[in-house]
Protein backbone atom coordinates (compact mmCIF):
# COMPACT_ATOMS: atom_id res chain seq x y z
CA UNK A 1 0.00 0.00 0.00
CA UNK A 2 2.83 2.26 1.00
CA UNK A 3 4.54 1.89 -2.44
CA UNK A 4 0.75 2.11 -4.18
CA UNK A 5 0.63 5.67 -2.15
CA UNK A 6 4.09 7.25 -3.22
CA UNK A 7 4.20 6.17 -6.96
CA UNK A 8 0.77 6.62 -7.96
CA UNK A 9 -0.94 8.78 -5.09
CA UNK A 10 1.73 11.00 -4.98
CA UNK A 11 2.29 11.88 -8.24
CA UNK A 12 -1.22 13.06 -9.12
CA UNK A 13 -1.00 15.35 -5.92
CA UNK A 14 1.92 16.92 -7.41
CA UNK A 15 0.39 17.91 -10.71
CA UNK A 16 -0.74 20.68 -8.52
CA UNK A 17 2.64 21.95 -8.22
CA UNK A 18 1.92 22.46 -12.23
CA UNK A 19 -1.09 24.93 -11.38
CA UNK A 20 1.24 26.74 -8.92
CA UNK A 21 3.62 27.52 -11.30
CA UNK A 22 1.44 29.08 -13.93
CA UNK A 23 -0.24 30.98 -10.86
CA UNK A 24 3.54 32.35 -10.43
CA UNK A 25 3.85 33.38 -14.26
CA UNK A 26 0.59 34.47 -14.38
CA UNK A 27 1.19 36.77 -11.81
CA UNK A 28 4.78 38.34 -13.13
CA UNK A 29 3.01 38.81 -16.87
CA UNK A 30 0.22 41.09 -14.85
CA UNK A 31 2.96 43.07 -13.59
CA UNK A 32 4.66 46.09 -14.53
CA UNK A 33 7.83 45.98 -16.70
CA UNK A 34 11.23 46.68 -15.45
CA UNK A 35 12.82 46.97 -17.71
CA UNK A 36 13.99 50.87 -19.28
CA UNK A 37 13.81 51.79 -23.05
CA UNK A 38 16.86 53.03 -23.11
CA UNK A 39 16.57 55.87 -26.51
CA UNK A 40 13.42 56.94 -24.87
CA UNK A 41 13.85 56.66 -21.22
CA UNK A 42 17.01 56.58 -19.16
CA UNK A 43 17.99 54.87 -15.71
CA UNK A 44 16.58 56.99 -12.76
CA UNK A 45 19.56 58.59 -10.48
CA UNK A 46 18.72 55.98 -7.70
CA UNK A 47 19.70 52.57 -10.11
CA UNK A 48 22.32 55.20 -11.90
CA UNK A 49 24.16 55.28 -8.15
CA UNK A 50 24.63 51.61 -8.02
CA UNK A 51 26.26 50.80 -11.72
CA UNK A 52 29.50 49.90 -11.53
CA UNK A 53 31.15 51.39 -15.07
CA UNK A 54 34.81 52.39 -15.70
CA UNK A 55 37.19 53.71 -12.81
CA UNK A 56 37.31 57.00 -12.15
CA UNK A 57 39.48 59.26 -9.35
CA UNK A 58 37.97 60.67 -6.48
CA UNK A 59 38.81 64.54 -5.88
CA UNK A 60 39.84 66.52 -2.78
CA UNK A 61 36.67 67.36 -0.80
CA UNK A 62 38.22 70.86 -1.47
CA UNK A 63 39.40 70.82 -4.38
CA UNK A 64 37.42 68.52 -6.11
CA UNK A 65 40.14 68.95 -9.76
CA UNK A 66 42.89 67.92 -7.30
CA UNK A 67 42.71 64.00 -6.74
CA UNK A 68 43.01 62.46 -3.70
CA UNK A 69 45.86 59.99 -5.38
CA UNK A 70 49.59 59.63 -3.57
CA UNK A 71 51.06 57.94 -6.59
CA UNK A 72 51.72 55.40 -3.98
CA UNK A 73 51.43 52.68 -7.52
CA UNK A 74 49.63 50.48 -5.16
CA UNK A 75 47.00 50.00 -8.13
CA UNK A 76 49.36 49.58 -10.87
CA UNK A 77 51.04 47.31 -9.11
CA UNK A 78 47.64 45.13 -7.95
CA UNK A 79 45.85 45.39 -11.51
CA UNK A 80 45.91 42.06 -12.96
CA UNK A 81 45.20 43.30 -16.31
CA UNK A 82 47.84 45.77 -16.37
CA UNK A 83 45.74 48.64 -17.52
CA UNK A 84 46.35 51.70 -15.34
CA UNK A 85 49.61 53.85 -15.95
CA UNK A 86 50.91 56.22 -13.37
CA UNK A 87 53.19 58.78 -13.98
CA UNK A 88 54.80 60.41 -10.81
CA UNK A 89 55.34 64.13 -10.75
CA UNK A 90 59.44 64.72 -10.51
CA UNK A 91 60.83 67.25 -7.46
CA UNK A 92 60.80 70.44 -8.94
CA UNK A 93 63.87 72.28 -9.81
CA UNK A 94 64.97 74.25 -6.48
CA UNK A 95 64.79 78.39 -6.73
CA UNK A 96 67.75 80.14 -6.06
CA UNK A 97 66.89 80.79 -2.75
CA UNK A 98 66.43 77.14 -1.70
CA UNK A 99 69.36 76.42 -3.41
CA UNK A 100 71.40 79.52 -1.42
CA UNK A 101 69.79 77.63 1.75
CA UNK A 102 70.76 74.09 0.40
CA UNK A 103 74.14 75.23 0.23
CA UNK A 104 73.98 76.96 3.64
CA UNK A 105 72.60 73.81 5.54
CA UNK A 106 75.68 71.74 3.58
CA UNK A 107 78.21 74.21 4.68
CA UNK A 108 76.89 74.01 8.22
CA UNK A 109 76.59 70.05 8.43
CA UNK A 110 73.28 70.03 8.67
CA UNK A 111 70.56 68.12 7.18
CA UNK A 112 70.19 69.12 3.16
CA UNK A 113 65.92 69.80 2.82
CA UNK A 114 65.74 69.15 -0.95
CA UNK A 115 61.86 70.50 -2.49
CA UNK A 116 60.35 67.06 -2.09
CA UNK A 117 58.07 66.03 -5.08
CA UNK A 118 54.24 66.75 -5.43
CA UNK A 119 52.29 63.57 -4.19
CA UNK A 120 49.54 63.83 -6.80
CA UNK A 121 50.31 62.12 -10.05
CA UNK A 122 51.60 63.87 -12.94
CA UNK A 123 49.81 61.50 -15.64
CA UNK A 124 46.94 59.04 -14.87
CA UNK A 125 45.79 56.68 -17.91
CA UNK A 126 43.16 54.04 -17.83
CA UNK A 127 43.42 51.61 -20.38
CA UNK A 128 38.96 50.28 -20.87
CA UNK A 129 39.82 48.14 -23.06
CA UNK A 130 42.13 46.08 -20.97
CA UNK A 131 40.06 46.28 -17.37
CA UNK A 132 38.44 43.37 -16.12
CA UNK A 133 36.24 45.44 -13.67
CA UNK A 134 37.59 43.40 -10.75
CA UNK A 135 37.58 46.40 -8.01
CA UNK A 136 41.29 45.67 -6.97
CA UNK A 137 42.88 48.89 -7.89
CA UNK A 138 39.55 50.34 -5.69
CA UNK A 139 40.28 47.90 -2.96
CA UNK A 140 44.08 48.44 -2.44
CA UNK A 141 44.41 52.42 -3.03
CA UNK A 142 45.29 53.40 0.47
CA UNK A 143 43.91 57.01 0.07
CA UNK A 144 40.29 55.69 -1.43
CA UNK A 145 40.97 58.11 -4.49
CA UNK A 146 39.16 55.76 -6.99
CA UNK A 147 35.79 54.44 -7.45
CA UNK A 148 33.42 52.60 -9.49
CA UNK A 149 32.05 55.66 -12.45
CA UNK A 150 28.47 55.51 -13.20
CA UNK A 151 29.26 56.55 -16.71
CA UNK A 152 26.64 54.77 -18.30
CA UNK A 153 25.89 55.71 -21.79
CA UNK A 154 29.34 56.17 -23.01
CA UNK A 155 30.23 55.52 -26.40
CA UNK A 156 33.39 54.89 -27.84
CA UNK A 157 33.90 54.64 -31.62
CA UNK A 158 37.81 53.48 -31.03
CA UNK A 159 40.23 51.93 -29.37
CA UNK A 160 42.13 55.11 -28.62
CA UNK A 161 39.10 56.92 -27.05
CA UNK A 162 38.80 54.20 -24.38
CA UNK A 163 41.90 55.03 -23.29
CA UNK A 164 40.80 57.56 -21.06
CA UNK A 165 43.15 60.19 -19.21
CA UNK A 166 41.63 59.99 -15.55
CA UNK A 167 43.00 63.42 -14.77
CA UNK A 168 41.39 65.36 -17.50
CA UNK A 169 37.92 63.50 -16.46
CA UNK A 170 38.48 64.56 -13.08
CA UNK A 171 38.97 68.10 -14.23
CA UNK A 172 36.07 67.99 -16.40
CA UNK A 173 33.50 66.56 -13.59
CA UNK A 174 34.74 69.21 -11.54
CA UNK A 175 34.14 72.33 -13.71
CA UNK A 176 30.81 70.38 -14.86
CA UNK A 177 29.88 70.11 -10.36
CA UNK A 178 30.59 74.02 -10.37
CA UNK A 179 27.97 74.68 -12.97
CA UNK A 180 25.70 72.07 -12.06
CA UNK A 181 22.69 73.01 -14.33
CA UNK A 182 23.28 72.10 -17.74
CA UNK A 183 24.40 68.38 -16.60
CA UNK A 184 20.96 67.06 -15.97
CA UNK A 185 19.19 68.49 -18.79
CA UNK A 186 22.20 67.22 -21.12
CA UNK A 187 21.37 63.37 -20.45
CA UNK A 188 17.86 63.12 -21.71
CA UNK A 189 18.45 65.80 -24.45
CA UNK A 190 21.79 63.58 -26.15
CA UNK A 191 19.81 60.77 -25.85
CA UNK A 192 17.22 61.62 -27.77
CA UNK A 193 19.24 62.35 -30.48
CA UNK A 194 20.88 59.42 -30.08
CA UNK A 195 17.22 57.82 -30.92
CA UNK B 1 -17.39 18.28 -65.91
CA UNK B 2 -20.12 20.79 -64.32
CA UNK B 3 -20.12 18.55 -61.26
CA UNK B 4 -16.13 18.13 -61.04
CA UNK B 5 -15.70 21.84 -61.12
CA UNK B 6 -18.47 22.19 -57.97
CA UNK B 7 -16.38 20.08 -56.08
CA UNK B 8 -13.35 21.56 -57.10
CA UNK B 9 -14.02 25.17 -56.68
CA UNK B 10 -15.00 25.07 -53.11
CA UNK B 11 -12.23 22.88 -52.28
CA UNK B 12 -9.61 25.04 -53.92
CA UNK B 13 -11.19 28.38 -51.91
CA UNK B 14 -10.90 26.34 -48.58
CA UNK B 15 -7.07 25.56 -49.62
CA UNK B 16 -6.38 29.43 -50.38
CA UNK B 17 -8.26 30.15 -47.21
CA UNK B 18 -6.35 27.92 -45.34
CA UNK B 19 -3.02 28.79 -46.74
CA UNK B 20 -3.92 32.78 -45.67
CA UNK B 21 -5.23 31.45 -42.33
CA UNK B 22 -2.07 29.69 -41.43
CA UNK B 23 0.28 32.26 -42.46
CA UNK B 24 -2.01 34.96 -40.45
CA UNK B 25 -1.92 32.84 -37.76
CA UNK B 26 1.62 32.08 -37.62
CA UNK B 27 2.84 35.74 -38.06
CA UNK B 28 -0.32 36.25 -34.77
CA UNK B 29 1.59 33.53 -32.54
CA UNK B 30 5.06 34.22 -33.10
CA UNK B 31 4.17 38.00 -31.95
CA UNK B 32 1.61 36.85 -28.78
CA UNK B 33 4.51 34.20 -27.97
CA UNK B 34 7.31 36.41 -27.82
CA UNK B 35 5.01 39.25 -26.31
CA UNK B 36 3.57 36.58 -23.66
CA UNK B 37 7.52 35.49 -23.22
CA UNK B 38 8.84 38.97 -22.48
CA UNK B 39 5.56 39.87 -20.44
CA UNK B 40 6.15 37.16 -18.05
CA UNK B 41 9.86 37.88 -17.86
CA UNK B 42 8.72 41.32 -17.01
CA UNK B 43 10.26 43.03 -20.33
CA UNK B 44 8.44 44.33 -23.72
CA UNK B 45 9.38 41.74 -25.60
CA UNK B 46 9.35 43.29 -29.62
CA UNK B 47 8.88 46.86 -29.01
CA UNK B 48 10.50 48.50 -31.72
CA UNK B 49 9.44 47.75 -35.61
CA UNK B 50 5.91 48.95 -35.38
CA UNK B 51 3.56 49.86 -32.82
CA UNK B 52 4.29 47.72 -29.82
CA UNK B 53 6.85 45.95 -31.77
CA UNK B 54 3.36 44.44 -34.08
CA UNK B 55 4.94 44.47 -37.41
CA UNK B 56 8.03 42.09 -36.00
CA UNK B 57 7.32 38.90 -36.74
CA UNK B 58 6.56 39.94 -40.89
CA UNK B 59 10.24 41.66 -40.74
CA UNK B 60 11.70 38.55 -39.27
CA UNK B 61 9.18 36.70 -42.02
CA UNK B 62 10.85 38.73 -45.22
CA UNK B 63 14.65 38.37 -43.60
CA UNK B 64 14.19 34.71 -43.36
CA UNK B 65 12.70 35.02 -47.09
CA UNK B 66 15.67 36.74 -48.28
CA UNK B 67 18.20 34.84 -46.80
CA UNK B 68 20.37 31.77 -49.11
CA UNK B 69 19.44 28.71 -49.06
CA UNK B 70 22.14 26.54 -48.14
CA UNK B 71 22.48 22.68 -48.17
CA UNK B 72 24.77 21.34 -45.93
CA UNK B 73 27.84 19.17 -47.69
CA UNK B 74 27.16 15.24 -48.09
CA UNK B 75 24.02 15.98 -47.32
CA UNK B 76 21.09 14.32 -49.35
CA UNK B 77 19.74 17.17 -50.98
CA UNK B 78 16.40 15.60 -52.03
CA UNK B 79 15.44 14.58 -49.02
CA UNK B 80 16.82 17.43 -47.09
CA UNK B 81 14.75 19.77 -49.36
CA UNK B 82 11.45 17.38 -49.37
CA UNK B 83 11.41 17.38 -45.13
CA UNK B 84 9.97 20.76 -45.34
CA UNK B 85 7.93 20.61 -47.99
CA UNK B 86 6.37 17.38 -46.33
CA UNK B 87 5.78 18.80 -43.03
CA UNK B 88 3.95 21.95 -44.33
CA UNK B 89 1.69 20.64 -47.09
CA UNK B 90 -0.22 18.16 -44.69
CA UNK B 91 -0.91 21.00 -42.45
CA UNK B 92 -2.99 22.82 -44.73
CA UNK B 93 -4.55 19.39 -45.42
CA UNK B 94 -5.58 19.21 -41.77
CA UNK B 95 -7.48 22.94 -41.92
CA UNK B 96 -10.15 21.43 -44.33
CA UNK B 97 -12.53 18.98 -42.20
CA UNK B 98 -12.24 21.01 -39.10
CA UNK B 99 -15.76 23.14 -39.18
CA UNK B 100 -15.01 26.99 -38.02
CA UNK B 101 -18.45 27.94 -38.46
CA UNK B 102 -21.53 26.61 -39.68
CA UNK B 103 -21.04 27.18 -43.43
CA UNK B 104 -17.09 28.36 -42.41
CA UNK B 105 -16.17 24.37 -43.34
CA UNK B 106 -13.41 23.51 -46.01
CA UNK B 107 -14.82 20.30 -46.36
CA UNK B 108 -17.70 18.27 -45.20
CA UNK B 109 -16.34 14.28 -44.81
CA UNK B 110 -17.67 11.85 -42.56
CA UNK B 111 -14.26 10.65 -41.70
CA UNK B 112 -12.61 14.08 -40.37
CA UNK B 113 -11.20 13.05 -37.12
CA UNK B 114 -9.09 9.85 -39.01
CA UNK B 115 -8.22 12.34 -41.64
CA UNK B 116 -6.24 14.51 -38.93
CA UNK B 117 -5.08 11.50 -36.91
CA UNK B 118 -3.82 10.44 -40.48
CA UNK B 119 -1.93 13.56 -41.45
CA UNK B 120 -0.73 14.51 -38.77
CA UNK B 121 2.00 11.86 -38.81
CA UNK B 122 3.41 12.87 -41.88
CA UNK B 123 5.21 15.33 -39.31
CA UNK B 124 6.85 12.69 -37.85
CA UNK B 125 8.30 11.77 -41.08
CA UNK B 126 9.15 15.00 -42.35
CA UNK B 127 11.48 15.59 -39.27
CA UNK B 128 13.07 12.03 -39.48
CA UNK B 129 13.59 12.77 -42.99
CA UNK B 130 14.94 16.64 -42.08
CA UNK B 131 17.19 15.26 -39.58
CA UNK B 132 18.54 12.42 -41.34
CA UNK B 133 19.69 14.25 -45.01
CA UNK B 134 20.75 17.27 -42.65
CA UNK B 135 24.08 14.39 -42.66
CA UNK B 136 24.27 16.18 -38.98
CA UNK B 137 24.63 14.63 -35.64
CA UNK B 138 22.03 17.17 -33.35
CA UNK B 139 19.75 16.63 -36.57
CA UNK B 140 19.75 12.64 -36.29
CA UNK B 141 19.35 12.59 -32.55
CA UNK B 142 16.43 15.56 -32.79
CA UNK B 143 14.67 13.61 -35.04
CA UNK B 144 15.21 10.45 -33.28
CA UNK B 145 13.63 12.07 -30.23
CA UNK B 146 11.30 13.71 -32.03
CA UNK B 147 10.04 10.16 -33.98
CA UNK B 148 9.78 8.14 -30.50
CA UNK B 149 8.08 10.74 -28.73
CA UNK B 150 5.64 12.23 -31.36
CA UNK B 151 4.88 7.64 -32.06
CA UNK B 152 4.56 7.33 -28.37
CA UNK B 153 2.22 10.35 -28.10
CA UNK B 154 -0.09 9.54 -31.03
CA UNK B 155 -1.50 6.46 -28.91
CA UNK B 156 -3.39 8.00 -25.81
CA UNK B 157 -3.97 11.16 -28.46
CA UNK B 158 -5.92 8.75 -30.91
CA UNK B 159 -7.51 6.67 -27.64
CA UNK B 160 -9.31 10.08 -26.00
CA UNK B 161 -10.21 10.52 -29.29
CA UNK B 162 -11.69 6.98 -29.48
CA UNK B 163 -13.61 8.01 -26.64
CA UNK B 164 -15.32 10.81 -28.02
CA UNK B 165 -16.51 9.13 -30.98
CA UNK B 166 -17.52 6.02 -29.26
CA UNK B 167 -19.73 8.27 -27.30
CA UNK B 168 -21.02 10.49 -30.38
CA UNK B 169 -20.66 7.32 -33.48
CA UNK B 170 -19.23 9.70 -35.46
CA UNK B 171 -15.78 10.75 -36.80
CA UNK B 172 -17.02 13.51 -38.43
CA UNK B 173 -16.52 16.81 -36.45
CA UNK B 174 -19.03 18.62 -37.84
CA UNK B 175 -21.72 16.00 -36.46
CA UNK B 176 -19.58 15.55 -32.97
CA UNK B 177 -19.97 19.63 -33.08
CA UNK B 178 -23.71 19.57 -33.74
CA UNK B 179 -24.25 17.31 -30.46
CA UNK B 180 -23.13 19.73 -28.13
CA UNK B 181 -25.18 22.53 -29.57
CA UNK B 182 -27.36 24.18 -26.83
CA UNK B 183 -25.58 25.84 -23.87
CA UNK B 184 -22.22 25.01 -21.89
CA UNK B 185 -23.25 22.05 -20.47
CA UNK B 186 -23.50 20.07 -23.86
CA UNK B 187 -20.23 20.15 -23.67
CA UNK B 188 -18.34 16.83 -23.96
CA UNK B 189 -15.67 18.21 -21.54
CA UNK B 190 -18.21 17.64 -18.63
CA UNK B 191 -18.46 13.93 -19.87
CA UNK B 192 -15.17 13.30 -20.77
CA UNK B 193 -13.09 15.23 -18.32
CA UNK B 194 -10.03 12.41 -17.87
CA UNK B 195 -9.83 12.71 -21.65
CA UNK B 196 -9.54 16.35 -22.15
CA UNK B 197 -7.09 16.19 -19.62
CA UNK B 198 -4.83 13.56 -21.65
CA UNK B 199 -5.84 15.52 -25.01
CA UNK B 200 -4.24 18.60 -23.62
CA UNK B 201 -1.09 16.66 -22.50
CA UNK B 202 -0.59 14.72 -25.48
CA UNK B 203 -1.10 18.04 -27.83
CA UNK B 204 1.97 19.18 -26.01
CA UNK B 205 3.44 16.41 -26.79
CA UNK B 206 2.11 15.57 -30.58
CA UNK B 207 3.51 19.66 -31.07
CA UNK B 208 6.99 19.38 -29.72
CA UNK B 209 6.15 22.12 -27.83
CA UNK B 210 7.54 23.05 -24.38
CA UNK B 211 7.92 21.27 -21.73
CA UNK B 212 7.94 18.68 -24.07
CA UNK B 213 10.00 20.13 -27.13
CA UNK B 214 13.33 17.57 -26.57
CA UNK B 215 13.31 17.71 -30.73
CA UNK B 216 14.52 21.12 -30.67
CA UNK B 217 16.09 21.44 -27.11
CA UNK B 218 18.07 24.68 -28.07
CA UNK B 219 20.40 24.09 -24.75
CA UNK B 220 21.36 20.48 -25.78
CA UNK B 221 21.17 20.11 -29.43
CA UNK B 222 21.17 23.66 -31.02
CA UNK B 223 18.01 23.47 -32.79
CA UNK B 224 17.36 19.79 -32.80
CA UNK B 225 16.40 18.55 -36.75
CA UNK B 226 16.18 21.89 -38.30
CA UNK B 227 19.68 22.88 -36.93
CA UNK B 228 21.43 23.24 -40.76
CA UNK B 229 18.04 24.70 -42.63
CA UNK B 230 18.63 28.18 -43.13
CA UNK B 231 15.93 30.79 -45.10
CA UNK B 232 12.69 29.39 -45.76
CA UNK B 233 13.96 25.85 -45.37
CA UNK B 234 13.41 26.98 -41.63
CA UNK B 235 10.58 29.22 -41.96
CA UNK B 236 8.36 26.44 -43.22
CA UNK B 237 8.82 24.31 -40.52
CA UNK B 238 8.22 27.09 -37.98
CA UNK B 239 5.12 27.74 -40.09
CA UNK B 240 4.52 24.10 -39.83
CA UNK B 241 5.08 23.61 -36.08
CA UNK B 242 2.31 27.02 -35.70
CA UNK B 243 0.21 25.30 -37.86
CA UNK B 244 -0.26 21.83 -36.06
CA UNK B 245 -0.85 23.96 -33.02
CA UNK B 246 -3.80 26.02 -34.64
CA UNK B 247 -4.95 22.43 -35.78
CA UNK B 248 -4.64 20.50 -32.25
CA UNK B 249 -6.10 23.37 -30.45
CA UNK B 250 -9.28 23.69 -32.81
CA UNK B 251 -9.96 20.05 -32.88
CA UNK B 252 -9.82 20.11 -29.23
CA UNK B 253 -12.30 23.10 -28.93
CA UNK B 254 -14.17 21.20 -31.17
CA UNK B 255 -13.99 17.44 -29.50
CA UNK B 256 -14.12 18.87 -26.16
CA UNK B 257 -15.62 22.68 -26.09
CA UNK B 258 -18.47 22.42 -28.46
CA UNK B 259 -16.76 24.17 -31.27
CA UNK B 260 -18.38 26.91 -32.93
CA UNK B 261 -21.54 26.60 -30.15
CA UNK B 262 -21.66 29.68 -27.42
CA UNK B 263 -21.58 28.69 -23.94
CA UNK B 264 -24.98 30.40 -23.84
CA UNK B 265 -27.99 28.76 -26.16
CA UNK B 266 -28.63 31.45 -29.13
CA UNK B 267 -25.24 32.66 -29.83
CA UNK B 268 -23.23 30.89 -32.00
CA UNK B 269 -20.92 31.55 -34.72
CA UNK B 270 -17.12 31.35 -35.99
CA UNK B 271 -16.48 33.96 -33.47
CA UNK B 272 -16.71 30.86 -30.68
CA UNK B 273 -14.59 28.75 -32.25
CA UNK B 274 -11.73 31.76 -32.90
CA UNK B 275 -11.98 32.69 -28.74
CA UNK B 276 -11.56 28.99 -27.81
CA UNK B 277 -9.16 27.79 -30.05
CA UNK B 278 -7.15 30.90 -29.40
CA UNK B 279 -7.94 30.38 -25.51
CA UNK B 280 -6.14 26.97 -25.69
CA UNK B 281 -3.54 28.95 -27.95
CA UNK B 282 -2.53 30.92 -24.77
CA UNK B 283 -2.17 27.96 -22.71
CA UNK B 284 -0.23 26.04 -24.55
CA UNK B 285 1.85 30.21 -24.79
CA UNK B 286 1.61 30.40 -20.98
CA UNK B 287 2.93 26.90 -20.38
CA UNK B 288 5.73 26.88 -22.73
CA UNK B 289 7.13 30.03 -20.43
CA UNK B 290 6.28 28.53 -16.83
CA UNK B 291 7.36 24.77 -17.21
CA UNK B 292 10.82 23.47 -17.84
CA UNK B 293 11.57 21.34 -20.35
CA UNK B 294 11.62 17.46 -19.26
CA UNK B 295 14.00 14.52 -19.12
CA UNK B 296 13.26 12.10 -22.20
CA UNK B 297 12.69 9.19 -20.11
CA UNK B 298 10.66 11.42 -17.89
CA UNK B 299 8.84 12.43 -21.30
CA UNK B 300 8.50 8.95 -22.23
CA UNK B 301 7.30 7.54 -18.59
CA UNK B 302 4.40 10.29 -18.37
CA UNK B 303 3.70 8.81 -21.71
CA UNK B 304 3.88 5.01 -21.43
CA UNK B 305 2.92 4.60 -17.47
CA UNK B 306 0.35 7.38 -17.16
CA UNK B 307 -1.10 8.58 -20.64
CA UNK B 308 -1.70 5.37 -22.06
CA UNK B 309 -2.77 3.02 -18.95
CA UNK B 310 -5.19 6.20 -18.21
CA UNK B 311 -6.36 6.43 -21.57
CA UNK B 312 -7.10 3.00 -22.32
CA UNK B 313 -8.95 2.79 -18.80
CA UNK B 314 -11.82 5.86 -20.21
CA UNK B 315 -12.11 4.23 -23.26
CA UNK B 316 -13.13 1.18 -21.31
CA UNK B 317 -15.22 2.69 -19.26
CA UNK B 318 -16.45 5.22 -21.84
CA UNK B 319 -17.76 1.43 -23.99
CA UNK B 320 -18.75 0.48 -21.06
CA UNK B 321 -21.43 3.18 -19.89
CA UNK B 322 -22.41 3.46 -23.66
CA UNK B 323 -23.06 -0.29 -23.42
CA UNK B 324 -24.98 -0.22 -20.60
Amino acid sequence: MGKFKENVIQPILDCWSLIVGLKITGKYFCKPLITVHYPRQVIDDENLATYGGHIELIGKPKDPAMPKCISCMMCVTNCPSKCLKVVKQKAPKPTPEQEAAMAAAKEAGEKVVKPKAPKNPLKFTYDYTLCSLCGTCIDNCPVKSLKFSNNMYWVATSRKEMNIDLLARLKEQATELSVPAPKTEAKPAAAEKEA
Amino acid sequence: MNAFLQNLIPLVIAMVGAMVWLGLNALVLVYCERKFAGHIQRRPGPFEVGPHGAIQPLIDGLKLMSKQLLTPDNADAILYWLAPILSMIPVLLLFMPIPYGPVLTGMEVNLGLLLILAFSSFNGLAVILAGWASNNKWGVLGAARAVSQTVAYEIPLLLTVLAISFMTGTLSLTEITSMQAGHIGNWFIWKQPLAFIIFIIAMFGETNRAPFDLAEAESELTAGFHTEYSSMGFGLFFMAEYGYMVVMCSVCSVLFLGGFHGPIPGIEGWWWMLVKTYALLFVMIWARWTFPRVRFDQLLNINWKWLLPLATFNLLATALIIKL
